[in-house]
């Protein structure tokens, strides 16, 4: 019988009374605050600005041989570069795309086909790719190979054998001369 | 009518796996219990909103000091200039750290209006001494929490606040400089006395949470003390604490919020010393070095007494003194309301509460000195000798019959609860 008295106060006329209406724009308003208030804890856990300040890398290609490879770091993450000699060239471009498993021309992935510049991060898991370093073992396409769990990558860092679902990723990059770049 | 509600038997979640949950961890039972339904005197005046605020604002330090933590580098070289990255290059940072300095302040400012607010309504007596007990473990423990937070930044005024407090216990006869080489972790304040004060600084927090929800279990047993100092006496004396007081302590909320919203954006560093933000210098001592606002009082009864070890000791006193409370008023009465002369002598001892911090905040030179040894010998006068004394002499006024009458007039329990003291 209490609950009988209780709805007729609660829902009066349309359904709702003054006390519902003040409820809920009260928790509306109230929510909203909370989540103004939670937004800068949370934007205080992106990079900061000193962090963002370190977000383009210069880079002099003056010294690097033909056929050398050098790794740069950009964003805390290594870059490699290669000097691509004829051979690897020829054989980045003689691949017939369709096949890949992530299709992608030679030409879409370098700016000067000597120039092979692109993030040293596997696109499985994060590992960094053996290839870079004289002696590394280099995969059966002559690319990149990543230890962690064997993706094989080619002469244009393209996903050829295992796991690993793309292409090593291009950073943004531009010739600042013939011979530097500066990427990001 | 609006009583039903919380006395009718729970019958719990209508959901079966709620019920479930329920039979084996009866959460939602104790949020009944303890909050939404907890019986709660109908005559709470707006200083008991002072409770739920500390809670609050412990949550807010918690939150923003967990998130600080995250930028800030606990090493003697590293300190200073990590503070200032959270100030300029962090995205907010200025802002989480404008809330946690200055909600140190708000927390002190809250919980000493609470202090005072039990000292009033005499809430610290039978049956509620270790509720009044474990209030004042908190306060120690909020101290020592807000003493090493204020190191962590590296300034001047860091790294000679340390100095100084640490130095306190050099006044222990025989282990004194032993027991601070051990503190220091070396042969001044260095890199060892930052870090394991980083450690503490962050550890001590939780303690408090540990204390607090022990302060809540004490509160629970026999339930809130209230303005009249009487107990309760059954169902008509109470109302549930969802909506009634739910709604009163967020209205408290946001006001307490909007002055607090005031200092961190328009006023941050009314409560520093400007000399926190030169880098610490261990050859150079600043001209005219003081504690944080909330530990001037402290600070002027160790300053007042001219001998070393008795001063550290009153000034320990001070605060220890507050343990045996419940023992030193002789009253059975709680409330001051009912005792017309308690009722005037309890204002003295704020007065001298904030005479000592006016002494604190001063050079000791004087007339500050004389009024800093005249506070000092009031504050232990006034519970020593006034507290004792007066629950001899004094004559009560009579007390109401219940909380209901007092409040609703002699036809307790009909008509609607008005709001009243």
């Amino acid at each position: 019988m209490a609950d009988a008295t209780q709805s007729e106060v609660t829902h009066g006329h349309y359904g709702g009374t003054r006390r519902d209406f003040l409820i809920l724009t009260a928790s509306a308003l109230g929510g909203v605050g909370v989540l103004i208030t939670a937004w800068p804890f949370v934007d205080s856990l992106n990079p900061a600005r000193d962090t963002l300040a370190l977000s383009t890398t210069e880079v002099d290609l003056a010294p690097i041989q033909v056929g050398q490879r050098l790794t740069a770091v950009w964003r805390g993450k290594p870059v490699f570069i290669d000097h691509r000699p004829p051979e690897e060239i020829k054989a980045a471009q003689d691949v017939d795309v369709s096949s890949l498993r992530d299709p992608q021309p030679d030409s879409a992935r370098v700016k000067k086909p000597e120039w092979l510049v692109m993030i040293g991060v596997c696109t499985h898991l994060g590992c960094i790719p053996l290839g870079n370093k004289p002696g590394d073992d280099r995969g059966p396409f002559g690319g990149w190979f990543c230890p962690c769990h064997g993706s094989v990558y080619d002469t244009s860092g393209r996903i050829r054998q295992g796991p690993a679902p793309l292409n090593l990723v291009i950073p943004p990059y531009e010739f600042t001369s013939d011979t530097a770049i500066k990427i990001g | 009518m609006a009583v039903s509600s919380h006395t009718a038997p729970s019958t719990g979640p209508r959901n079966r796996i709620l019920r479930w949950i329920e039979y084996r961890l009866p959460f939602w039972g104790m949020v009944e219990d303890h909050f939404l339904g907890y019986p709660t005197p109908r005559n709470l005046n707006y200083w008991w909103n002072f409770g739920s605020l500390a809670g609050v604002i412990l949550v807010i330090m918690i939150v923003s000091g967990v998130v600080l933590a995250m930028h800030y580098t606990p090493n003697a070289d590293l300190a200073f200039d990590s503070v200032e990255r959270i100030m300029r290059d962090v995205n907010y940072g200025w802002l989480i750290r404008y809330i946690h300095m200055n909600g140190a302040s708000m927390f002190f400012l809250i919980v000493y209006i609470h202090l005072f607010r039990g000292l009033y309504y005499g809430s610290y007596k039978y049956p509620r001494e270790l509720l009044w007990m474990l209030g004042v473990v908190i306060l120690i423990l909020m101290i020592a929490t807000a003493f090493m937070g204020y190191v962590l930044p590296w300034g001047q005024m860091s790294y000679w606040a340390a100095t100084v407090i640490t130095n306190l216990f050099s006044a222990i006869p025989v282990f004194g400089q032993d027991i601070v080489t051990l503190l220091w972790g070396g042969f001044t304040v260095g890199n060892p006395t930052l870090n394991r004060f980083f450690s503490l600084h962050y550890l001590l927090p939780f303690v408090i949470v540990a204390v607090v929800l022990l302060h809540l279990v004490a509160l629970h047993q026999h339930g809130s003390n209230n303005p009249l100092g009487i107990d309760k006496r059954g169902p008509q004396d109470t109302i549930p604490f969802h909506p009634y007081f739910t709604i009163k302590d967020l209205f408290g909320l946001t006001v307490f919020l909007l002055v607090f919203a005031v200092f961190v954006f328009y006023d941050p560093n009314a409560a520093v010393s400007p000399d926190n933000y030169i880098p610490a210098n261990p050859l150079v001592t600043p001209n005219h070095i003081v504690p944080e606002w909330y530990l001037l009082p402290y600070y002027a009864i160790l300053r007042s007494v001219p001998n070393k070890l008795l001063g550290v000791i009153m000034a320990f006193g001070s605060l220890l003194l507050l343990f045996i409370v419940p023992w030193l008023d002789t009253s059975r009465v709680r409330s001051a309301t009912f005792r017309p002369i308690y009722k005037w002598v309890f204002w003295l001892l704020p007065i001298d509460v904030l005479a000592l911090g006016y002494v604190g905040a001063n050079p000791p030179a004087g007339l500050v000195v004389t009024i800093g040894q005249i506070a000092t010998i009031y504050y232990f006068v006034h519970f020593l000798i006034l507290l004792p004394l007066l629950g001899k002499i004094e004559r009560p006024r009579p007390l109401p019959i219940s909380i209901a009458e007092a409040v609703l007039g002699s036809g307790a329990g009909v008509g609607a609860a008005g709001e009243g003291q």
